[in-house]
């Protein structure tokens, strides 16, 4: 019995979500039987492809060519599935994964499991952990069907390293013309920052920066750090930063080994995106702000004062 | 252009989650629903798209009785008519099946949901009611605009945004973006008032889903917060360095 897995690249490069989500089918694969295989769509080296072994893929199989969209891969896969004879797929967390997943179900009469954190505490019946009501709880949800897809939430797994050798093969097939009518016409890259969903540090800001000329010393932080830079829905509301780095209940989820919240009172719709996050630190002048609740650290203060102070200690614990 | 929006009721987000019948159920006790975030952006684009292109907003609520006041506040921020599917939805594969049934000989030009439930997190009925119709599919749609028979739009990519076209119908599913936050629209009296008198076509559901919620966890409860002084941010540093051992 087969664990595919979709190796999601980006112009021929894996990231941490893909390396997550190889681990997690070894895991997988290891308590239900079988091998696992891994599928990979575009331009890739040999060298990348060979790389997935160190998470425990056995074999890659490559559909050399151009990249192609969500459709596209739902189409592909479906393929290498019925290859395979494969009773498990399993996909990171990415936006590209997440719109193939739900149309591959219905191609291979699949159940699904979305934003799933854990290993199956069963597989017979097939038992898993998946995130609810935006990460304010968590569901134990059975699936029945004959194939069964698994969607990560990124970083809930982790990388795991599971070295085998992995032997490449070419996959024959191509996605269908009508899953590829979804025309591209051009990518807007946001160039050089840390992916949010996937970043182990993230430093987040919220009202209490008081506006977008205070931001240096958040982005200053975040570079010593290496880490992430996030904020509340309110912040991106006004203008003050992008859209894309809202966190919460209505933005995107995170799940990072350290968060760093600043000016941020720690509402419901907020706590819920971040409540996965390993370590908390929260600064903020209102000892009673609700945000201390969910904390691991605080510290009481005007944040314009001690982020540039925590920016000079972690430069200096970093030499 | 005949426009369906596909409406979940939803807990309102400030609700505090609790669960009953030892933990295999949501506590509905004391909670108020709502429009679910991401299908308000979907809605008022359709509105939007409406006044300019004309044409018709249906809306589509797999649900029980219980969820007709949320549809009736979808009627007053003006749908034009309503469709509810009479069952318990259970999972994404039940809801979308139910959908695509009823969509499937209706015309419709544009299907648009949000781009997940906030409680139960799907993100899979978009897509899996575009397999089903074999119609194209855009998850998160963060900008849509139709020209004639063809509509370019947004979606996210990790590390950006890419631009997409397709021809109709298509399934968008909405967040922020496709319209803002300051074009939400919210009912007013007239529409409150036209709403009551709305037709709302009730259809018995017959679909069935294949993934089960057994129970339900709350995550564990966080140790106290270490307090540490701002005059002593190095403290700080050193405790995530070596007891938490993040940095
Ligand atoms: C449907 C819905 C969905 C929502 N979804 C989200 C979501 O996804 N994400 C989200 O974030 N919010 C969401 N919200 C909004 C949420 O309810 C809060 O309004 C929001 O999180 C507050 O943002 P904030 O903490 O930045 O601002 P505020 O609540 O204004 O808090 C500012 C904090 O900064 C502190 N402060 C002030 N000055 C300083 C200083 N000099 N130094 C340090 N601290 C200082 C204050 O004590 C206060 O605690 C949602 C709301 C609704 C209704
Ligand atoms: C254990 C359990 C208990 C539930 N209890 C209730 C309940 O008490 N009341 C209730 O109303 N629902 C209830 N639901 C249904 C739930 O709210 C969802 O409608 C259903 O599970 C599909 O969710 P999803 O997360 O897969 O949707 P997603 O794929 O995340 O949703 C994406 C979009 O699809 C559309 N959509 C989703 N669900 C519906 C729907 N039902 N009707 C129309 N469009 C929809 C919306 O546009 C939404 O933005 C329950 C579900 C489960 C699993």
């Amino acid at each position: 019995m087969s664990v595919l897995v979709f190796a999601e690249n980006w112009d021929g490069n894996f990231k941490k979500s893909t390396f997550e989500s190889v681990a997690y089918a070894a895991g997988l694969a290891q308590a239900a039987g079988g091998s696992v295989t891994a599928v990979v769509i575009g331009n890739v080296s040999a060298d990348n492809l060979s790389s997935l072994g160190t998470y425990g893929a056995t074999k890659v199989v490559h559909y050399d060519g151009a990249d192609v969209n969500h459709q596209g891969v739902a189409s592909i896969v479906a393929q290498a599935v019925q290859a395979a004879g494969a009773k498990y797929v399993v996909f990171n967390g990415t936006w590209k994964s997440k719109g193939a997943a739900p149309r591959l179900a219905i191609k291979l009469n699949a159940a699904i499991a979305t934003e799933v954190v854990e290993l199956p505490s069963s597989t017979a019946p097939f038992t898993v952990k998946k995130k609810t009501f935006s990460g304010k709880a968590f569901a134990h949800v059975e699936l029945s069907s004959d194939v069964k897809i698994i969607v990560l939430s990124t970083n809930s797994y982790g990388v795991k390293e599971n070295a085998v050798t992995a032997a490449v093969e070419k996959g024959s097939g191509s996605a269908t013309e009508k899953d590829n009518s979804l025309q591209h016409v051009e990518y807007q890259k946001t160039s050089g920052k840390i992916n949010l969903t996937e970043a182990e540090l993230v430093v987040s800001a919220g009202r209490g920066m008081k506006g977008p000329e205070n931001w240096g010393m958040v982005e200053q932080l975040a570079e010593a750090l290496g880490a992430a830079t996030a904020c509340s829905k309110p912040v991106a509301d006004i203008g003050w930063r992008p859209h894309h780095e809202h966190v919460g209940q209505t933005g995107i989820a995170v799940a990072p080994n350290l968060y760093i919240a600043i000016g941020i009172s720690g509402a419901i719709q907020h706590l819920a995106g971040i409540s996965s996050s390993k370590k908390i630190v929260v600064i903020n002048t209102d000892p009673e702000a609700p945000f201390f609740k969910a904390a691991d650290y605080g510290i009481v203060g005007d944040a314009l004062q001690v982020v540039p102070k925590l920016t000079e200690a972690i430069k200096k614990l970093k030499g | 252009m005949k426009i369906l929006v596909c409406i979940s009721s939803v807990p309102d987000t400030t609700t505090k989650i609790t669960f009953a019948d030892g933990n295999t159920k949501f506590n509905t006790a004391g909670v108020q629903f709502v429009i679910n975030p991401y299908d308000e952006f979907g809605l008022s684009r359709a509105m939007q798209l409406k006044e300019t292109l004309g044409g018709n907003v249906t809306t589509i609520t797999v649900g029980r009785a219980d969820t007709e006041p949320v549809i009736r506040k979808a009627l007053a921020i003006g749908a034009d008519d309503a469709v509810r599917i009479d069952a318990d939805p259970m999972d994404s594969l039940q809801v979308a099946t139910e959908i695509a049934n009823y969509a499937k000989d209706k015309g419709f030009d544009l299907i648009i949901t949000g781009r997940e439930s906030i409680d139960y997190n799907g993100g899979a009925v978009p897509g899996m009611l575009a397999e089903l119709l074999g119609i194209n599919s855009v998850s998160p749609c963060v900008k849509l605009d139709i020209d004639g028979t063809t509509a370019t739009m947004q979606t996210l990519i990790d590390g950006g945004k890419e631009v997409v076209k397709s021809s109709l119908p298509l399934v968008a599913a909405a967040q922020k973006g496709m319209v803002e936050e300051s074009e939400l629209r919210i009912p007013n009296m007239r529409g409150i008032m036209a709403a009551r008198t709305k037709p709302l076509a009730v259809v018995p559901g017959a679909a069935a889903g294949n993934a089960k919620f057994k129970t339900f966890d709350l995550p564990a409860p966080k140790a106290a917060c270490k307090m540490v002084s701002a005059d002593n941010v190095e403290e700080l540093v050193h405790l995530l360095h070596t007891e938490a051992k993040v940095i």
